[in-house]
């Protein structure tokens, strides 16, 4: 009998070890394997001549920026949204489902959608215009606006994005009983310093979640970049497109790939640091 | 230190009346229970008075001063919850000077009355720990520390020992009672337990179905119930109702003749098991006998008066056997009749 159950729990488990095995290890090693592969065995060669391209500091600056700008708003935003519906009582589900009907919509779509919005002849455009501010179409999306790209292609992510956020956050305040913010408010606390001292220290594991996930997928940000800005706004995984695709250099496109997974990683060791919940500050 | 006067309050859930007109006063430093079984709307009350649920009508005054539109940290009172509610990201001393870091207490004036309450609580070990470390009896001692380190006037105790086991529970409400005794804090204090109530409290509040049958110090509640509920709920065993005919003044049962109220008609006779004692020559009023249980400090038995199930206390070294019939004799005096149709005590005539 145990001889038997001993092999069981591998055997079920084998199908989707595999699969991932195939499908996701395999061409990570790959890639990585090819990002360091130059004419003769071994090399940096790829990651030089990342480095050396016009676009590549550019496509750092930008990305980061994106991140840094994208992900903090996200997560106030989230925070804000989480605190109102959990406050709700009747039509919690309803309002909820509103708010996460982004997270339905594929990125290029979302894309799509907010440059009809903000196109020279899109739907802002038109509404400025019929309502006499602008005289004719203005540019929001071209490189001579860097500025109204960028905060174009912010808010089409914000607006895209928020959504995850706001799912596990409010899935972790449902988590904190009630009675701790009633005890504090009980005990003298302010809502301010309720949501200070109680419920943002206690829901800790789930912002580190949600920055780790929404960090990770930030800097991956493409498709929403792609749409509104082309390559005027050069970001890291536009730049693996490229190579990839329009110069057809695989070499690099891999180097840029591993750069996105270490800054990734990076990342998320850092959110793993700086946020862990010791044990036994656990509920 | 402050009185509490609740003033008819009332508070319905949807079509669901949880509270019904109910009216209590609670003098300066007394130690009031509020007793039921689940549902009664013991909580929901306790609630109200804390300010985290709002009452659809009627007044809470608390020390001279309607609360009863105020915020919770407004009202001068501290809580105990059920599940304790220690704030689990800070160590125990930090948990006991919450309320006194709110209150923007100095930080000489936080470690002297943290130590003070924790040296109460017997939790001065602990202070540097987090609760997690810490066993459900000593996290008890910590919200319970928290509460009392405010001095605050009122304190509310949502079922405090509830989660704890049987002897825990039995120490710490020994030593809650000396405790809230020393702090002269006027307390209510909510519970299903009736022994916890009993043993702690100046006056017991029995409540049932969104009302307060009855109010009174533990011993009248339990010898004189103002209605059948009352009397069921309290005393191990529960009190007896025997459905009996009251005509000119007298009810028989059996041969023995019982002095009832003039009103009459079909009532019951609420007997405690305690307040009969066993006939030494079979006669009085016949009891017969289907269970002996031997509890070590009395004999537990159960059978049928009248035909009615009843539970009697016997003395330990009473000889009584299953199947034998017994004569019971009552002192008319602390005999309770209930009004069959209304569930109401009425008064001996």
């Amino acid at each position: 009998m145990s001889s038997r159950t001993s092999w069981i729990p591998y055997a079920l488990i084998a199908p989707s070890v595999l699969f991932l095995a195939a499908f996701f290890l395999v061409p990570l090693v790959q890639t990585v394997w090819l990002s360091f592969s130059g004419d003769e065995g071994l090399s940096l060669v790829n990651y030089q001549r990342m480095a050396g391209d016009l676009n590549f500091s550019l496509a750092i600056q930008n990305t980061f920026l994106l991140t840094l700008v994208v992900v903090p708003i996200q997560v106030a935003l989230a925070l804000v949204m989480a605190t109102m519906v959990s406050k709700l009582e009747k039509g919690r589900d309803i309002a909820l489902w509103i708010l996460t009907i982004p997270l339905g919509i594929s990125d290029l779509a979302a894309g799509l959608a907010w440059l009809s919005l903000l196109q020279n002849t899109g739907y802002l455009n038109s509404a400025l215009y019929a309502l006499g501010i602008i005289p004719g179409p203005v540019g929001w999306l071209s490189q001579e606006t860097p500025w109204s790209l960028f905060a174009a292609i912010a808010m089409a992510e914000i607006w895209r994005a928020t959504a995850i956020v706001l799912v596990i956050l409010i899935a972790g305040l449902q988590l904190i009983p009630k009675e701790f913010s009633e005890a504090a408010e009980i005990f003298g606390a302010q809502p301010w310093t309720r949501f200070r001292r109680i419920t943002l220290p206690l829901l800790k594991p789930s912002l580190q979640s949600a920055l780790i996930l929404r960090t990770v997928l930030a800097f991956e940000v493409f498709a929403v970049v792609y749409a509104l800005g082309g390559r005027n706004f050069p970001v890291l995984a536009g730049e693996a497109y490229t190579w990839q695709n329009e110069n057809q250099n695989y070499g690099v496109a891999a180097a840029y790939a591993v750069l996105i997974m270490a800054i990734s990683l990076a990342a998320t060791a850092l959110y793993l640091r700086v946020l862990r919940t010791r044990p036994e500050q656990l509920p | 230190m402050a009185d509490i006067v609740i003033d008819r309050v009332v508070k319905e859930f949807g079509s669901f009346r949880a509270l019904q007109e109910v009216s209590l006063n609670v003098r300066d430093g007394e130690f009031v229970a509020l007793l039921g079984p689940s549902g009664c709307g013991k909580t929901t009350l306790l609630r109200i008075i804390a300010g985290l649920e709002k009452q659809d009508s009627g007044r809470i005054v608390i020390g001279g001063r309607d609360v009863s539109e105020l915020a919770p940290r407004k009202r001068g009172l501290a809580m105990v919850f059920q599940n304790y509610a220690v704030f689990p990201h800070m160590t125990v001393f930090e948990n006991v000077a919450f309320g006194l870091r709110m209150q923007k207490v100095t930080q000489d004036e936080v470690k002297r009355k943290v130590e003070r309450a924790a040296a109460l609580l017997h939790i001065e070990g602990y202070l540097d720990r987090y609760p997690a470390k810490l066993s459900g009896g000593q996290r008890q001692r910590v919200a319970v520390a928290r509460a009392l380190a405010v001095e605050p006037a009122v304190l509310l105790m949502d079922e405090p020992l509830s989660n704890l086991d049987a002897l825990l529970r039995l120490e710490m409400r020994t030593e809650l009672k000396a405790v809230l005794r020393e702090a002269g804090t006027t307390t209510i204090y909510v519970t299903h337990d009736q022994t916890e109530a009993m043993g702690l409290a100046d006056r017991i509040a029995v409540m049932y179905g969104g009302r307060i049958d009855q109010i009174g110090t533990p011993l009248e509640v339990y010898a004189t119930p103002a209605t059948r509920f009352v009397g069921g709920f309290l005393g191990s065993p529960p009190m007896n109702f025997i459905k009996v005919r009251c005509a000119q003044g007298t009810a028989r049962i059996g041969d023995t003749a019982l002095p009832c109220p003039a009103a009459g008609g079909e009532m019951e006779l609420g007997l405690r098991g305690e307040d009969a004692s066993l006939a030494s020559n079979g006669s009085g009023i016949p009891f017969d006998v289907r269970v002996v249980e031997p509890m070590g400090s009395h004999l537990l038995l159960t059978g049928a008066i009248d035909g009615q199930l009843a539970r009697i206390v016997a003395p330990p070294t009473a000889t009584v056997t299953a199947g034998e019939r017994v004569g019971l004799t009552v002192d008319p005096a602390r005999l309770t009749w209930i009004d069959g149709a209304t569930g109401r005590a009425v008064a001996r005539a």
